[in-house]
């Protein structure tokens, strides 16, 4: 049952999840160096699909909260997140079968697997954005009627806090305040539910996808191919299925700023041959492309800022003056573009003034 | 008068500068010993010269001893790594992500210990002066002389690694401390690295500077000593023996820097032809662009401040091969150019002797590469030709065409004119252009911080950090009239809302020569 996470694995995720993170999420380092160091301590880490969650099991979720400039400075002491799972445990009297991500862009890719390879609990392969989000509401699980709460929150002293909440956004609006206060970085567990939900309302095989973009860039390069093809190639038999690289160019412009604890800003990407350049908007991840005012893609399909050669992700924080990149568009899932879906996380929800278009459906 | 010396692993280059005028150059082949190579280096220029040792006001050497001990995992001291923060940071102890090798070299000795700051200043933990003391007995017990002190957060407050600091210094007298607030950025780990990188150098970088000071004592030269660093700037030798990572890479970015001042280019494109390899990098306001990613030294991540600089294996030793398909490089001949190459007498086709044969360069016997047929002679230009255009046009920022400085000592492989070049400069003195990037080096401050923003105006905080950048340059010896600040740079803090946001300013200035007024006085 379930298949048991490499090192090998693991250094694929850590590129593949920076992809999946459309530039936000944080670098998944530091989470792939935790996991490395629960393994070397003779941890085990397997990974298991949702359908092998029996129906009645009991599935609690886990991730960092907060900013993940803050986590490459103060390194967690390792136990956080384990501790808000035992918590939540403790708190609703129920054991875990299994953890899970909520997030498999970015930093979050990799703390549910440092929780399952320390108490050699199951991975359930799936998560709740499939992507990565600036918010906790902003997951199939909250789309799709899981509560949040109760949720457990813990720092570096094994210090916790549970917070119950009327709704996911108040949930929200609490832990970010007791975030700050555990020093910007705390470790959570929340969406606590039972197998037969998961199975509804994550969206699946998340984890196993990042592993299968970063072994594919990886062994791009390694055969001298076109890791674009290549890559569009693999997309086809996921549930991302279509991928498309939307623009080539140089990075001429690029502006930040910080409103309200996200890093928004707007960078211009000119393209080589002259033409009208590539507008992106983001706010911790990318949210709009867009030339001569025609959307190239747009929020929840990922809108992913690849270096040109190599393909190697680039963050918001990293993108640089001068750099050439490609912009690359893929599908998102369709349980993450339904009504209810994109009312959460869909343009509107970003304060764009657009619909959501499919980048099945943008020339 | 000054004097820049670039000690690279092939060749040991020289000039002696009068002002903004190159007086005399040299090229030596760099010893095992280093020091024998610079001391012929300086004997060839102030011994044939025009100049006394005593009109030398300065000496600015380049190096790359430091960067290739840490390679190669030689001449390092024995360390030990204190990190301060518990309870947080114990996931992943110091040098968790380092190659074993290096890793043994070192010893491997690591403490964790309680302090430590989150971003906004408060205490993660207070120092443990008990827990302190246990660790430097531990450490003097063991015999280990140099302490690496990493605090979560120093860069935001640096209290804690000046305090622990004091501590192990009074409890193990001699002691040699480097603190990682003075040598990196946010980062933990990555400024950890660099930090223990520091203190494994540190007895080898006393030894390098005395080898300095007694090779320019044996030519009569009492001037001070510089080393150039990663920047582009300089740095005291007392500073060099405390900071001796500050060198590493410092080599493509003296090119550079020597690529600007020889042409007068500020912003354009530096194409360096070596034997083996070409760099090309990017200036900006007259200072190499900085990469952006996470760079490896030894195959540890460090966040050093490194120029981008894109390497390729094109160069005077290039081997060309037709087997088929045209082949040049990326093997080369080396430093044995002058024994193996056709032109030289020897018996195999290299980049050098096609440009010969080309006509583009006037060295040794033509002849010798008269039967060369002219189509490869022609198609080997054309390929040499657009591998470096290709090159620039990777590093460039705009879509128009550049200013392209050629420097290096294998220029003579470009004819006159690049695709992508609005003009292509090959200034005078070019083969040196390393060491006269030594020379003229500015001295600078650094500011990497996060600042609140939610009691001062981002107007004043970044006057503020601007002011305190300049400061820095003028403690590290800048001449206060000509401090300027050459570049800011803003992130804000990402799923914050405290409004912190993370500013780098960089200042930079002359050299203030006090021995100027002296010399011109004789």
């Amino acid at each position: 049952m379930g298949f048991e996470v490499s090192g090998q694995d693991l250094r694929d995720l850590a590129r593949g999840a920076a992809f999946l993170g459309t530039g936000g999420g944080g670098d998944p380092y530091v989470g792939r160096l935790m996991v490395e160091q629960a393994l070397a301590a003779g941890g085990r880490l397997t990974l298991i699909s949702p359908d092998e969650v029996p129906d009645d099991a009991f599935v609690i979720p886990t991730a960092m909260m907060g900013a993940p400039t803050v986590l490459v400075e103060k390194i967690p002491a390792g136990d956080e997140a384990v501790a808000s799972l035992r918590a939540l445990e403790a708190h609703l009297g129920r054991s875990a079968y299994a953890t899970m991500p909520i997030e498999c862009g970015g930093i979050n890719s990799t703390m549910p697997l440092v929780v399952g390879a320390r108490l050699g609990l199951p991975v359930v392969d799936a998560d709740g954005m499939g992507r990565a989000f600036p918010e906790l509401q902003m997951e199939t699980f909250h789309v799709y009627g899981v509560p949040g709460t109760p949720m457990a929150i813990t720092n570096e002293y094994g210090d916790t806090t549970i917070v119950t909440a009327h709704d996911n956004k108040a949930m929200e609006w609490l832990a970010r305040g007791i975030t700050i206060r555990m020093g910007g970085a705390a470790y959570i567990a929340e969406y606590s539910m039972d197998g037969a939900t998961a199975k509804r309302t994550s969206i699946h095989g998340t984890i196993s996808l990042g592993i299968r973009i970063g072994r594919c860039l990886r062994e791009a390069r390694e055969r001298h191919q076109d890791p674009f093809e290549t890559l569009v190639e693999m997309l086809k038999d996921t549930p991302y299925r279509y991928g498309r690289v939307v623009f080539e160019g140089k990075v001429s412009d690029i502006y930040r700023r910080t409103t309200e604890g996200f890093a928004k800003g707007n960078a211009t990407i000119e393209p080589v041959n002259g033409g009208a350049p590539l507008e992106l908007t983001f706010q911790n991840e990318h949210l709009i492309a867009r030339v001569d005012g025609q959307i190239r893609g747009i929020v929840p399909d990922l809108i992913c800022i690849l270096e040109a050669e190599t393909a190697e992700p680039i963050t918001t924080e990293g993108i640089r003056y001068g750099q050439r990149v490609k912009v690359m568009v893929v599908s998102t899932p369709d349980i993450m573009r339904t009504p209810e879906a994109l009312a959460v996380f869909g343009p509107r929800a970003f304060g764009l003034d657009h619909e959501f278009t499919p980048i099945e459906q943008l020339s | 008068m000054r004097i820049g010396i670039d000690v690279g692993g092939t060749n040991t280059d020289a000039v002696l500068m009068d002002g903004r005028k190159v007086i005399a150059e040299v090229k030596t082949p760099t010893t095992a010993d280093v020091t024998s190579g610079v001391v012929t280096a300086l004997r060839n220029l102030v011994g044939e010269q025009r100049a006394k040792p005593g009109h030398v006001q300065a000496v600015m050497i380049g190096t790359t001893h430091f960067t290739n001990a840490v390679v190669e995992a030689k001449r390092l001291m024995p360390t030990a790594a204190v990190r301060l923060g518990l309870p947080a940071t114990q996931a992943l102890p110091p040098m968790v992500d380092w190659p074993e090798r290096l890793r043994k070299a070192l010893g491997g000795h690591v403490y964790l210990c309680h302090g430590g700051h989150e971003f906004d200043g408060r205490h993660i933990s207070e120092l443990d002066p008990g827990e302190l003391r246990r660790a430097a007995e531990d450490i003097g017990s063991k015999g280990i002389r140099s302490v690496a002190i990493s605090s979560v957060f120093s860069p935001v407050n640096n209290e804690f690694e000046e305090e622990a600091g004091k501590l192990l210094e009074s409890e193990l007298p001699g002691v040699m401390i480097s603190l990682s607030h003075e040598i990196g950025r946010i980062g933990l780990l990555e400024r950890e690295n660099a930090t223990i990188m520091n203190a494994c150098l540190r007895d080898l970088a006393v030894h390098i500077v005395d080898a300095f000071h007694g090779a320019l004592a044996e030519v009569g030269i009492e001037a001070p000593v510089y080393l150039s660093q990663n920047d582009g700037t300089l740095m005291s030798v007392d500073y060099a023996q405390r900071y001796p990572v500050a060198t590493f890479a410092s080599g493509p970015t003296n090119s550079m820097r020597g690529a600007a001042f020889l042409s007068g280019c500020l912003d354009c494109a530096v194409v360096d032809v070596g034997g083996t390899t070409s760099d090309v990098g990017v200036l900006q306001h007259g200072f190499p662009r900085e990469a952006s990613i996470a760079v490896e030294i030894g195959e540890v991540r460090t966040n050093f401040r490194m120029p981008d600089v894109f390497s390729f294996g094109l160069g005077g030793g290039s081997l060309v091969r037709e087997d088929g398909e045209l082949e040049i490089g990326p093997e080369s001949v080396g430093y044995e150019l002058t024994s193996k190459a056709l032109c030289f007498g020897g018996d195999t086709l290299t980049a050098t002797d096609i440009a010969v044969a080309g006509g583009l360069a006037d060295i040794a016997d033509r002849s010798r590469v008269a039967g060369l047929s002219p189509d490869l002679v022609k198609r080997s230009l054309q390929m040499m030709e657009d591998r470096i255009a290709q090159a620039v046009d990777r590093m460039k920022t705009s879509a128009g065409a550049i200013p392209i400085v050629v420097v290096g000592g294998g220029s003579i492989l470009i004819r006159d004119s690049l695709p992508g070049a609005s003009e292509l400069v090959k200034p005078e003195h070019f083969a040196v252009a390393n060491a006269i990037g030594a020379a003229i080096a500015q001295v600078g401050g650094e500011v990497d911080r996060i600042f609140s923003l939610d009691k001062k105006s981002r107007d004043e905080t970044l006057e503020e950090a601007k002011r305190e950048a300049a400061e820095k340059a003028v403690a590290a010896g800048a001449s206060p009239g000509t401090v300027h600040v050459v570049d800011v740079e803003e992130v804000p803090l990402s799923y914050l809302p405290s409004n912190a946001t993370r500013i780098r300013v960089k200042a930079v200035g002359e050299l203030e020569l006090e021995a100027e007024s002296v010399a011109t006085g004789r």
